[in-house]
């Protein structure tokens, strides 16, 4: 037997991340000090995107590649990590959680992440979408003592068990009809065989339509995304309204574009009346909500409805765009969470909007970075919510959909009024109570970068757009 | 398939319809079996492994998902005693 080990430059960040989160989980054993964990973290992190570059290539028999489309998405999820463990720092040892092993699974579920931005088999994409899904379930329940932190993680666990449940289904079937589970190798059998119009290759991709649909939280699969949002600390709120929905992006667009590309009329006409919803659901519910977790939770259902736009428009302009939007939404989205953890100080949660009464008075500088986030979250420019939007919106509009996009437009006018709503608080009224902020130097770091980057991709966005394009060559 | 078919269907209409959590649990394991017997089915008809190999990594993720979502029931029962699912609503909106 002649066992030959496969190039592994390929696979090089992912088997940096393993050992990173695993020495995060030796070493707290042995330090008490949690904060030089987080330090570690981030140090590593920064080492496993150094490898990301020069890592091109497939390998394991094609079933692992790393492309332009997976790096792009790894750096959203580089990003999304560092920022998400600034703003923990302080926050967990407020809440009383100030353990190691947060740092090792929040590595361990963006290793999973990786995975699935890599993942060119649907066995590997299902056990990428595991190892993530399985951490953030813990992440979300790590408050213990508190019900609240229970009961979103059970709630999130219920309705991730039973949407990956689906995915395997949709995996059976579409195994059963092609007798491969290569992603390249399925698309040139429907072709070839002219399946298309086939009711089983149908009900395989209406089952991954549902699978996705819950990842990314698209109504009519975003139930569990309010309370799993407001229940969970907020910096792994911060963290999975921005992780496992790019990565829920990375697998809808390299299934639906390459796989399914043959059947690209049945699945288009399934996620239109998903994305009109999801903006739908998500921006007029926000109008209802007192609390500013629960507000996010539900803007960020109808940011995903927008997103969704892009990959309806179905060519490499619309995954372009979608690509930039994650990315800007990664930024503005923790920038805004940061602000929110920013108010919770000891004995004081901060989450209901009527604590922001009058901050404009009490906290200048933290009031205009929130009126910066809310700006570009509404989509006003010169931030780059805007940008965003306007790239998705020209991509829809090129592809034929210009009704489409005067749907949007008209819901993202309604979310201008739950948005601003904060920034009138803050600036009109009169404050009623003493809010406090905690002081910590890593969340003034994470929100300066944030807001910068906003303001930075609003004024000058031609540096990210082109790299986005640049990725997708070869997709 | 027929047998998988059914055994999917029983696990989805006991995971919406039941309201207690392990029952719930329960019919998740269902939907996953029911996948699995689907996958060595198919995989003996197309004298393909890589059927199998995939029953066998869904079998090891459902056992990683079974103690992880026993694990928050605990953390949960030691919060409030109960294991209705209607009784757990300490968020509304």
């Amino acid at each position: 037997m002649n066992l030959q080990l496969p190039p592994l430059g390929p696979i090089m960040p992912e088997i940096f991340m393993t050992s990173l989160a695993l020495i995060l989980l030796m070493a707290d054993l042995f330090i008490k000090k949690k904060e030089v964990l987080a330090g570690a973290s981030i140090l590593g992190v920064l080492v496993v995107a150094y490898t990301l570059i020069g890592s091109s290539g497939s390998t394991f028999g094609g079933m692992f590649i790393s492309d332009g489309y997976s790096s792009f998405f790894k750096a959203i999820f580089f990003i999304n990590l560092i920022l998400s463990v600034l703003i923990s720092i302080k926050y967990i040892r407020i809440e009383r959680v100030n353990f190691g092993e947060y740092y090792s699974l929040i590595a361990l579920s963006t290793l999973g992440m990786m995975i699935m931005a890599s993942a060119a088999d649907l066995i590997v994409l299902y056990l990428g979408l595991e190892l993530m899904a399985l951490s953030t379930y813990i992440l979300a329940g790590f408050i213990r003592y508190d019900i609240k932190s229970n009961e979103a993680a059970l709630k999130y666990f219920l309705l991730g068990a039973f949407s990956s449940a689906f995915l395997l289904y949709g995996i059976s079937l579409i195994y059963g009809l092609t007798g491969t589970t290569s992603i390249k190798a399925i698309a040139s059998f429907i072709s070839e065989k002219g399946l298309v119009g086939n009711p089983a290759l149908s009900l395989s991709m209406t089952l991954f339509v549902v699978a996705f649909g819950f990842k990314i939280a698209a109504v009519p699969f975003h139930m569990w995304a309010p309370d799993a949002y407001e229940g969970a600390p907020t910096s792994i709120t911060a963290f999975m309204s921005v992780g496992p929905k790019a990565a829920g992006f990375a697998v809808l667009g390299r299934v639906f574009m390459i796989a399914f590309a043959s059947i690209k009329f049945e699945w288009t006409f399934l996620l239109i009346p998903l994305s009109i919803l999801s903006m739908a659901i998500g921006n007029i519910v926000a109008l209802a909500q007192s609390n500013i977790k629960r507000m996010l939770a539900y803007s960020s259902i109808a940011h995903a409805g927008y997103a969704l736009i892009g990959v309806i428009a179905a060519n490499t302009d619309g995954v372009a765009s979608m690509m930039n939007y994650l990315m800007i939404y990664a930024f503005m989205n923790i920038g805004a969470f940061a602000v929110v953890i920013m108010l919770r100080t000891e004995g004081f949660k901060g989450e209901n909007i009527t604590d922001y009464e009058g901050l404009a008075k009490t906290h200048p500088f933290l009031s205009a970075l929130m009126l910066i986030f809310m700006f570009s979250l509404t989509g006003i420019p010169p931030t780059a919510g805007f940008i965003g939007k306007l790239y998705v919106f020209m991509s829809a509009i090129n592809a034929g959909y210009t009704w489409l996009v005067l749907v949007a437009v008209v819901f993202s006018v309604i979310s201008a009024y739950f948005y601003l709503r904060i920034v009138m608080y803050m600036y009109m009224r009169e404050p009623k109570i003493e809010v406090g902020t905690s002081k910590s130097g890593t969340l003034g770091v994470a929100l300066g970068v944030t807001a910068v980057m906003v303001l930075a991709i609003g004024v000058y966005p031609k540096c990210l757009v082109e790299l986005a394009r640049a990725a997708l060559s070869g997709f | 398939m027929v047998l998988s078919t059914a055994v999917f269907t029983i696990g989805v209409f006991g995971f919406l319809s039941r309201k207690n959590i392990i029952i719930i649990f329960m019919s998740i394991e269902l939907m996953l079996n029911a996948v699995n017997i689907n996958l060595i089915s198919l995989s003996h008809y197309l004298q393909d492994l890589r059927g199998q190999i995939l029953a066998f990594f869904v079998i090891a993720v459902a056992a990683a998902e079974a103690a992880i979502g026993l694990a928050i029931v605990i953390a949960l029962f030691r919060n409030k005693a109960t294991a209705h699912v209607d009784e757990i609503h300490e968020m509304k909106g």
